[in-house]
């Protein structure tokens, strides 16, 4: 491949996110900015490699896009070319400034369906398209699609502005945007296969780079930072391995050495926050890369703040597994006992874990019957791989 | 900023400037006519002047463009020539436990804005306040 042409790609791939909240925030159309920045991706591709690559490749893209917005905009508003637009005319950039934090909290605006907000931000500052969206979201791709551009025309229409909204406001919208990368990194791999851990902890990174004292936004790039480093650890041959189970030295090292300095930095804020919390228990976790037994008790504890102040299922079902390494099994049934009926039943994670206190107090054919309702609700082969291997084995002992 | 400019000129005309300048929303009040049923006059001289500042406040904003309130939806006639003749109905279009009652119409730069000040409409403290950006001239 031609070096133009890679240059050309690797400023889609690196830049796509900031050019296109350039783009789109004077208008808020970022459907049209969408297109103008890949006609200028395409123009670069044909004059890159006959030219030569630009000095300032974002500024390049930026100006061509622009010109292209602009003609179009003239054409709307019918105007002839002669006709003078001042406030349209494309400045010479050198430095392309990041918006991205505005674009962030447009996708993650309140006017905004909440379950569009990770999709939209997936594809704006991503550049992800609707099918591989959807493949996450298990929505299939026209449908995906639809979605997108029903959520583009209401914030053109309704001219959702691209702005960081003032002290008192400011904090709601970032907990949507945080809620919304934080839902980019839950998708649950284990049931689509198709995770987005990469994608989340670019987001992540984006969004704690520009808000450098917000212990929250450190706190979750943290905690996405510990997830991905994990990747080549939770499938081995085929098969699912719990967390406290993996092979550290299958983690990705630099990433969590990465993700600890980050978690530092945040905790240095003094702003105790959930997603400090989660990362705080990953963290744990991840002193095993350093060869030191595990600390269920600090994990407990952590768990016990988490579930006081962000009581999720998730949350709780982890409380109860770690205290379980601290108490027993009968102690891990009784947290789990507590949970309202309705909301577990359906929930894989909480059937596999009952099935292990189960097993653990010697209740073989409860646990048995548990593994079964865990492995009706799982889809993916790798954890299913998994809990029909444990429940053999119980079954072998009946 | 030419465009917004020549448009702040000209007040309470109801359009949208072609590039991002002004943008004009309409608040659609809707709510259950059974929650008023018991209010005395009294009540209603006091939601007169709830009303009677909440516009005094759009206006010393400037971005005041029009409202009016309505009469019951009981009232109501509706008429439709979509089947190739004129035809009026006694009654509303749609029979809803809320209904319109009333609308604002302001001109501010964003959809912010609107919020915000959808946010201090005394009808948003009993119902709900629809927010619907104008279409005239994005087409």
């Amino acid at each position: 491949m031609n070096n133009a042409v890679r240059a050309a790609e690797n400023v889609a791939r690196a830049s796509y996110g900031r050019l296109l909240a350039i783009l789109a925030s004077r208008s808020s159309d970022i459907a049209s900015a969408e297109d103008a920045l890949s006609e200028a991706f395409s123009k670069a591709l044909t004059l890159w490699p006959r030219d030569g690559v630009p000095d300032n490749p974002d500024a390049w893209l930026v100006r061509v896009a622009r010109n292209r917005l602009i003609d179009g905009q003239r054409r709307n508003a019918k105007l002839a070319p002669e006709d003078d637009m001042p406030e349209l005319i494309a400045e010479p950039e050198t430095i392309v400034p990041d918006k991205r934090l505005h674009l962030m909290l447009v996708c993650a605006h309140p006017a905004i369906d909440p379950k569009m907000h990770t999709p939209l931000m997936l594809q704006c500052v991503m550049g992800l398209d609707a099918e591989q969206i959807g493949q996450a979201f298990l929505v299939p791709k026209a449908t995906m699609a639809q979605r997108l551009v029903r959520a583009k025309t209401k914030i053109k229409a309704n001219a959702v502005p691209f702005a960081i909204p003032a002290n008192d406001k400011l904090s709601p919208r970032l907990e949507a945007v945080m809620e919304a990368i934080y839902g980019a990194y839950s998708v649950d791999w284990l049931e689509t296969g198709d995770d987005l851990g990469k994608e989340a902890l670019f987001l992540g990174d984006v969004l704690s780079a520009q808000l450098p004292n917000n212990a929250e936004a450190l706190g979750l790039a943290a905690l996405l930072g510990f997830a991905a480093a994990r990747r080549d650890a939770r499938i081995v041959d085929g098969e699912f391995v719990p967390l406290d189970a993996q092979n550290p030295a299958l983690w990705n090292e630099p990433l969590i050495r990465g993700a600890q300095a980050m978690l530092r930095r945040a905790s240095a804020l003094g702003q105790i926050g959930r997603f400090q919390l989660e990362a705080a228990i990953q963290a744990i976790h991840a002193r095993r890369i350093d060869n030191e037994l595990m600390d269920w008790r600090g994990a407990t504890q952590l768990y016990a703040g988490l579930c006081q102040l962000y009581p999720t299922l998730g949350a709780q079902i982890g409380y109860a597994v770690a205290l379980s390494h601290l108490h027993g099994p009968d102690a891990g049934i009784a947290v789990l006992d507590a949970l309202p009926k309705t909301q577990v039943a359906g929930l894989q994670s909480y059937h596999a874990t009952r099935a292990h206190f189960l097993a653990e107090q010697g209740k073989l054919d409860d646990a048995a019957k548990s593994y079964e309702t865990a492995l009706a609700l799982t889809f993916q082969p790798a954890l299913r791989v998994f809990l029909q291997e444990k429940q053999s084995a119980i079954v072998a002992q009946l | 900023m030419r465009l917004a400019e020549s448009f702040y000129g000209q007040t309470s005309t109801r359009q949208k400037s072609g590039a991002r300048g002004l943008c004009v929303y309409t608040f659609l009040l809707y709510s259950n006519p059974a929650d008023f049923a018991d209010m005395t006059p009294e009540d209603w001289v006091a939601q007169k002047e709830v009303y009677g500042a909440y516009i005094g406040a759009l206006q010393q904003a400037g971005v005041f463009v029009d409202t009016d309130w309505l009469q019951g939806v009981e009232t109501a006639t509706t008429l439709s020539a979509a089947s190739g003749s004129v035809k009026v109905q006694d009654g509303p279009f749609a029979e809803t436990k809320e209904t319109l009652g009333g609308f604002f119409v302001i001109d501010v730069p964003d959809l912010d804005a609107a919020i915000e000040w959808a946010g201090k409409c005394p009808a948003a403290q009993f119902g709900k306040v629809e927010i619907r950006a104008s279409a005239m001239d994005s087409v």
